[in-house]
């Protein structure tokens, strides 16, 4: 491996250590707040799973950097501009409404990209996929059902969905729009090209918002994009600041 | 302790051979050890006085997601994250188990949560104070888990099966979160003199409130006396707070630690640590509402209720709408 395919490998195990680690972050700001006792079991639940997922991608890119950090180096001690994940993670929670479709845009995302990474023909990367794929079909299982159930609920649960769903929208284009890094991971066959999971993504999320009496925003509507390169929004740099306090004020300390 | 002073409404407990019919049948059951189960009859007093002790412990458990909560988001490691988000998703499960204990008993969540959000229900003491630090996170697994296990294994064995079988449960992963908190205090006390230093603070400032999380004396008590007959309270809780402190004592001496009391000092002829005067005017005012985080604690809570009013009833109209659906379709 040259030292320019191991940087965009690096690159690559990154972003899906990120995006995992700042959601599972999201999610555990509702400890103790959510709607419901079961809700925040869940919510602490899926941020578990999430938290073990990018542990695993987080050392993993260690590795592959070979310098000598682990996965607290990586979490820890990098700044916002060298994070990988996408937008749509990063956004603050918003009200439970905006919080569940969020996790229901990224678990649709979610599950077909780690389904297409089963195939990976790094053997790690399929591992980690295969593990995290059987939680990730939970998640998705009842984020989606959330939708449906509070889109098809009462006036004012689907005009609170209907608004996150719009609200959101923008940070979806993201996940499907590739650049060199996923042109090199497909061109490998260690992964994909994001583009292709854009017609399976939206024939799933359109079944999901028919069954939600939910509109589906304009598809064609005009997308961020950014975060997969580091260039974030305001948000992330506190989010990083909360996460990374300890490590940061105590240098060299063991935990 | 995580259900403290609880009321029996008892004026004068009467003795076995003073009972008649129905109460005395049920007394001489629970003398003989036997369970007492929901559909069981039982006197109206042995239902409200564990209705409100099985509350309590439950708004305890949720309450309790607070305070830890507050350091999910600044874990120093991954891994201490995972295991402190796993324990917080635990005491969720035990506010659960609780409350369906409770319902057991004839009354609903909706009503139990109703009664904390108006103040007319307690939970512990401990829950009112402040995590300062990360090594706070530590001192309440070791201090606060510590004291709970104590006072929950001897409720495994108490006479109302539901509730003795959720604390069977309880127990087991209470002592894994003691464990966890007893392993992160010795991270720090084994690291900087920064991070030993930041043990000794939580420490001194977690060590008298966990030992009032058993309550005052209760060797006069009416309502101690009451519970003890009816087998839902099994030790005083001076005898509680003893076994706490033998227990610690020789735990902090191994973290190379100091308790913040003077008074403390093994006392030979007891087989027992002496130990300093508690101040209960602390307690009384923490237990009235003037503890550091009773406000922002029930505030939040009541503040994450009414934000999720939308989302029960949006679930609510759904579930209508589907019943109506399958009547429509049948």
């Amino acid at each position: 491996m040259s030292q320019t395919d191991a940087a965009q490998k690096l690159a690559y195990a990154l972003r899906f250590g990120d995006t995992a680690l700042v959601l599972s972050h999201r999610l555990s700001e509702w400890c103790g707040k959510g709607p419901a006792l079961e809700e925040d079991m869940a919510l602490a639940n899926t941020a578990l799973d999430l938290l073990g997922q990018a542990r695993h991608w987080l050392t993993y890119a260690g590795e592959l950097e070979a310098q000598g950090r682990d996965e607290d180096a990586l979490a820890y001690h990098r700044n916002d501009r060298e994070f990988f994940n996408l937008l749509l993670v990063e956004q603050p929670n918003g009200n439970y409404a905006d919080s569940m479709v969020r996790q229901f845009y990224f678990d649709a995302w979610h599950a077909l990209a780690l389904r297409r990474l089963l195939a990976s023909n790094d053997a790690q990367m399929a591992a980690i996929a295969e593990k995290a794929l059987k939680e990730v079909s939970y998640h998705l299982r009842r984020s989606s059902d959330l939708v449906v159930r509070l889109g098809d609920g009462s006036e004012r649960s689907h005009a609170m969905m209907q608004a996150a769903a719009d609200a959101l929208w923008a940070y979806t284009g993201e996940m499907f729009m590739g650049d060199a890094v996923d042109a090199d991971a497909a061109a490998q066959g260690y992964g994909f090209d994001p583009a292709s999971l854009r017609a399976p993504w939206l024939d799933y999320v359109r079944e999901v918002f028919d069954e939600a009496t939910l509109t589906l925003p304009n598809p064609d509507a005009w997308m961020h994009q950014g975060g997969k390169q580091g260039r974030h929004g305001e948000a992330l740099s506190y989010l990083l600041g909360e996460m990374q306090v300890l490590q940061r004020s105590y240098p060299g300390a063991q935990w | 302790m995580y259900a403290q002073l609880v009321e029996t409404g008892a004026q004068r407990v009467r003795g076995t051979d003073e009972l008649e019919g129905q109460e005395r049948v049920f007394q001489e059951r629970i003398d003989a050890g036997v369970k007492i189960e929901p559909k069981d009859w039982m006197p109206e007093g042995y239902r409200k006085t564990l209705v409100r002790q099985i509350s309590q412990h439950a708004h305890s458990e949720i309450v309790g997601q607070l305070p830890e909560g507050n350091w999910i988001t600044r874990a120093p490691t991954l891994k201490r994250k995972a295991i402190l988000l796993a324990k917080v998703q635990d005491e969720a499960g035990h506010g659960l188990y609780l409350y369906s204990a409770a319902e057991t008993l004839g009354v609903s969540r909706d009503a139990l949560i109703a009664q904390l959000h108006a103040g007319k229900a307690k939970y512990s003491s401990i829950f009112n104070y402040p995590t300062l630090t990360w090594a706070d996170i530590g001192a309440i697994g070791w201090l606060v888990d510590g004291s709970a296990i104590i006072n929950q294994i001897p409720l495994c064995r108490c006479s109302y099966g539901p509730y003795a079988r959720a604390m069977v449960r309880v127990c087991k992963e209470e002592s894994f979160h003691q464990r966890q908190g007893y392993d992160l205090l010795l991270a720090l006390c084994n690291g900087t003199p920064e991070q030993k230093a930041m043990a000794q603070d939580a420490l001194n400032r977690w060590w008298w409130p966990a030992l009032m999380m058993f309550g005052p004396s209760d060797a006069d008590s009416v309502n101690s006396a009451q519970s003890t007959q009816w087998g839902i309270k099994l030790f005083s809780n001076d005898a509680l707070r003893q076994k706490m402190v033998d227990q610690t004592v020789p735990q902090a001496e191994y973290l190379g630690l100091t308790i913040p009391d003077p008074d403390l000092k093994w006392n030979e002829e007891r087989g027992h640590y002496d130990f300093g005067a508690i101040d209960w005017d602390e307690f009384f005012n923490v237990i009235k509402g003037n503890g550091p985080c009773n406000r922002e604690r029930l505030a939040t809570r009541v503040q994450a209720y009414e934000d999720g009013e939308w989302f029960r009833e949006g679930l609510n109209a759904h579930a209508d709408k589907q019943a109506a659906r399958g009547a429509a379709a049948a």
